[in-house]
């Protein structure tokens, strides 16, 4: 039986379209809402690329735990949470969030909280490296208020 | 002991990722004083006020006891996503 959640932190790329087959598989989910980001070049100078970095063993918790929260609020099927780290160059894929289940409006509200909590609870950090250098991105006071919503 | 760990930003401040601590700390305050009475740049690092921390990965705060053989770890808010 395929396993409800699906939970990886890994260097490699992902495909969505590998990981939207595995929710097809639960008939009784007809909703089925993905998120998925990019890096971006916001920085004033150039991006040359960014380096994530994470707390083995803890960052797979969190997350873990961070879905068993989702879980216990709306009714879900299948979730895949896959988060990358290492070296990533501008535009490549960072994060995906699936999230299955019988109602579309428990599979949104599902993966925006996934989302909002994995950005301020989950241990990984940003480090950017612009044709200037290098520094450690700052946590932002919108991601904290984003939790509360919840 | 103790495994101490440190993450991203405070992990360079401080020039290391982990070190063994000797046990005895109440909790994690306490602990903290003991690491900043090292002087710099243990002081100077640790006294930022946003630091979070985990007590045997999970989050905690800093009224959390420690016991020996925990893994204490002290990082950065975090960024992700």
């Amino acid at each position: 039986m395929t396993p409800l959640t699906r939970i990886a932190v890994q260097n490699e790329d992902f495909s969505l379209a590998d990981e939207y087959e595995r929710l097809q598989n639960q008939a009784e989910c007809g909703a089925i809402v993905s998120f998925s980001g990019r890096v971006r070049d916001l920085a004033t100078t150039p991006l040359l690329h960014m380096t994530l970095e994470h707390y083995p063993g803890m960052t797979e918790k969190a997350l873990a735990d961070i879905v068993q929260q989702a879980r216990t609020r709306w009714p879900l099927g299948m979730i895949t949470v896959i988060h990358r780290v290492g070296k990533l160059a501008v535009n490549e894929q960072i994060v995906l969030v699936l999230v299955s289940s019988a109602h579309r409006q428990a599979a949104f509200n599902a993966c925006e909280f996934i989302m909002d909590f994995l950005k301020s609870r989950a241990p990984f950090w940003k480090k950017e490296t612009t044709t200037e250098g290098t520094h450690w991105v700052e946590a932002k006071a919108s991601d904290e208020a984003a939790v509360k919503r919840w | 002991m103790i495994n101490v760990i440190f993450f991203a930003s405070l992990r360079e401040a401080l020039g290391t990722a982990a070190i063994q601590w000797p046990a005895g700390a109440v909790d994690i305050h306490t602990l903290t004083g003991q690491l900043c009475a090292q002087g710099e740049p243990w002081a100077s690092a640790l006294a930022r006020h946003d630091l979070l921390c985990a007590r045997n990965q999970q989050l905690c705060d800093r009224t959390e006891s420690v016991q020996d053989g925990d893994e204490i770890a002290f990082f950065p808010p975090v960024t992700g996503g």
